[in-house]
């Protein structure tokens, strides 16, 4: 049978969003950037609004998204991506405005910007990598490195008295009430992909009831960063990352509190 | 005639903002231009023009808040004073370096450090002479007046947009902080997205419709040979804006034997100079630099051809004299003088230095 007769309309049961380029990614194996850019693809497409989504890069590995996902594109200065997203939602109101950043980006420099964006309750989705480590610059100590974990600044691995704690940011904006919606998940399995992709579109959907920040974490490998292969990696994630940074929802405004949420709506 | 006020330079610069039809002001408290945001945030433009309004966390965000402003093509601002320009350097870099067009206004207190809140013209280096890192320029008005702080904000969002570059209004604490008589522009209305569309739509990040590429607003370019095109680009800009805008007032130069160079503050304290010293026999004339990017390099070199000596009076240690030094290029006595951490000079002591480093130096 030739490839023409196989792939019919009838038959596909999956295929690449339209969203996504064609641009080979620069991602390492096992990354999880790589799902994550597919999955806000597929939403993109999927709520029909290529045309009217502004994303905003950050500087980190994901500094090169925008040759990624086919929508308009602002690169911002490392942190500052909260601070681009603001001001194009405020002036462009209709638009979907979100930002990608990992924990280097969100988490270390740009705290100020993500605390102060989310407390505002912005109507823009955050999606934030969170692998515990500088991926681009080689693999040094990220705030959400967790303890006693070796990285290129950190050889001898996290020492508190020396580094301080691991910040939790995810719990930290569920605390503000200008978020509606923040929720922590992950990638490495079939399963988490579907429910990962879930969060991503309801985080994009909240943007259309104007009820403050949808904050979604992706907690996430680096492969070359943690110096241990994908699949080991997913396995590490799960047994380490996932004790310290519980997976699911922090809080969810229409299930949590549903006659503030309605206040919130009307 | 348009309406006249009486008014604080800070004030005018938000009525003209609002007046001009600007889409967005991001801001963050500082003396001594904090009237700025208060005025616009007591006349709630959102309610009337649709002009954004927002007081952000930190000088570091609102800068970021004009980059993603310009990125969509809107008309957007900010203004702060010299420790919180200090902070924006970093996105005024990435605004030059994306090639953004946008209003930034510096009202220059006296430094370094925290500083006085006193009028200064100490952060001509900064704005003139990079700031941030890497090669640019940004389009730079020094307003002398009350009605220039009116009068440079269309100005300045128009050569903004032009050339696809920041232009900054680079006044200090006393034009901000006094009362003039002002006739206000008269009201323009905002872009429509049509005329975005129009004007911007080529760049702009206003949603990928099916008829266009994908725009990107980045001043990211790893490839050596690709950065280097854009930064000839860029240059050839900057080259552009030295042959077509570059703006300067002579006042009395015509039988001048000598010439104070002076912009801003300085240049009103050096206008009553000449009175004194053309009294006492002495003539001298003012060259008023109104652009300091681009700089009246040939209007400075053409009087250095017929004078003897020229004063360069700025409220800082001496950084635009640098700049006329250049122009006249070893062909006549040049000085500075000027008085720091935020004293302005008075007209007698100008007048004085031009005697004693000028006329009795050569």
């Amino acid at each position: 049978m030739a490839d023409i007769d196989i792939i019919k309309d009838e038959n596909i049961v999956y295929k690449k969003s339209k969203v996504l380029t064609d641009n080979v990614m620069h991602y390492c194996p096992g990354c999880s950037h790589g799902v994550v850019h597919k999955l806000i693809a597929e939403v993109i497409e999927e709520m029909g609004i290529q045309d009217k989504t502004i994303g905003v890069s950050p500087v980190g590995c994901s500094v090169f998204a925008y040759n990624y996902l086919d929508i308009d594109w602002q690169e911002a200065a490392h942190g500052r991506a909260p601070a681009l997203a603001t001001a194009t939602k405020r002036l462009m109101p209709d638009k979907y405005v979100f930002t990608y950043q990992g924990d280097g980006d969100l988490a270390s420099i740009g705290a100020a910007e993500i605390i102060h964006a989310c407390n505002r309750g912005e109507n823009i989705t955050v999606i934030f990598i969170n692998n515990g480590i500088y991926g681009m610059t080689g693999g040094q100590m990220a705030p959400t490195t967790l303890v006693g974990m070796k990285t290129a600044t950190t050889p001898y691995g996290r020492d508190v008295e020396l580094n301080g704690y691991p910040l939790k940011m995810t719990e930290l904006v569920a605390q503000l009430p200008g978020t509606c919606y923040v929720t922590r998940q992950s990638v490495h399995t079939p399963a988490t992909v579907r429910k990962c992709k879930k969060a991503i579109r309801k985080a994009f959907e909240n943007q259309d009831k104007k009820i403050g920040t949808s904050f979604v974490e992706v907690t996430s490998t680096c492969n070359s960063g943690w110096k241990i292969p994908p699949v080991e990696a997913n396995n590490w994630m799960v047994d380490h990352m996932f004790k310290f940074y519980k997976q699911g929802d922090l809080k969810d405004s229409e299930k949590d509190n549903p006659d503030d949420y309605k206040k919130f709506i009307e | 005639m348009g309406e006249l006020k009486l008014m604080k330079g800070n004030e005018v610069i938000a009525h003209a903002a609002m007046r001009c039809g600007c889409d967005g002001y991001f801001g963050y408290p500082i003396t001594p231009q904090s009237e700025v945001m208060e005025t616009l945030m007591l006349k709630k433009p959102w309610e009337t023009t649709g002009m954004v309004v927002l007081q952000a966390e930190s000088e570091v965000a609102s800068i970021n808040m004009v980059y993603a402003g310009a990125s969509c093509g809107k008309k957007v601002m900010t203004s702060s004073s010299s420790p919180g320009v200090s902070l924006m350097q970093e996105g005024i870099t990435y605004i030059a370096g994306a090639e953004l067009p946008c209003l930034l206004v510096n009202v220059v207190r006296g430094g370094p450090g925290l500083g006085t809140i006193q009028p200064a013209q100490s952060d001509y280096y900064q704005t003139c002479k990079g700031g941030g890192h890497g090669d640019y320029n940004l389009i730079v008005l020094a307003p002398a007046s009350v009605q220039e702080m009116n009068d440079f904000v269309d100005l300045g969002f128009e050569l903004a947009f032009k050339y696809r570059n920041p232009a900054m209004i680079l006044s200090d604490g006393a034009i901000g902080q006094m009362m003039e008589k002002v006739e206000l522009s008269d009201f323009k209305p905002r872009w429509t997205d049509e005329e975005i569309q129009k004007i911007s739509g080529s760049w702009a990040t206003t949603g990928k419709t099916a008829d266009r590429e994908q725009h990107i607003i980045t001043s990211l370019e790893l490839d050596s040979e690709s950065m280097e095109k854009i930064n000839h680009r860029i240059q050839a800009k900057y080259r552009k804006m030295e042959e077509e805008e570059v703006r300067y007032e002579e006042i009395q130069c015509e039988d001048a034997e000598y010439i104070f160079v002076a912009y801003g503050s300085s240049s009103r304290i050096c206008q009553k100079s000449i009175e004194i010293a053309r009294a006492k026999g002495i003539k001298v004339g003012l060259l008023r630099p109104i652009t300091l990017f681009p700089y009246p390099t040939k209007a400075i070199a053409k009087l250095a051809e017929r004078v003897k000596g020229m004063l360069s009076v700025e409220m800082s240690a001496g950084q635009m004299v640098d700049d006329v030094r250049l122009a006249v290029n070893g062909k006549i006595p040049v000085e500075h003088f000027g008085r720091l951490g935020g004293i302005i000079p008075t007209p007698d002591e100008i007048v004085e230095a031009l005697e004693q480093k000028i006329i009795g130096g050569k």
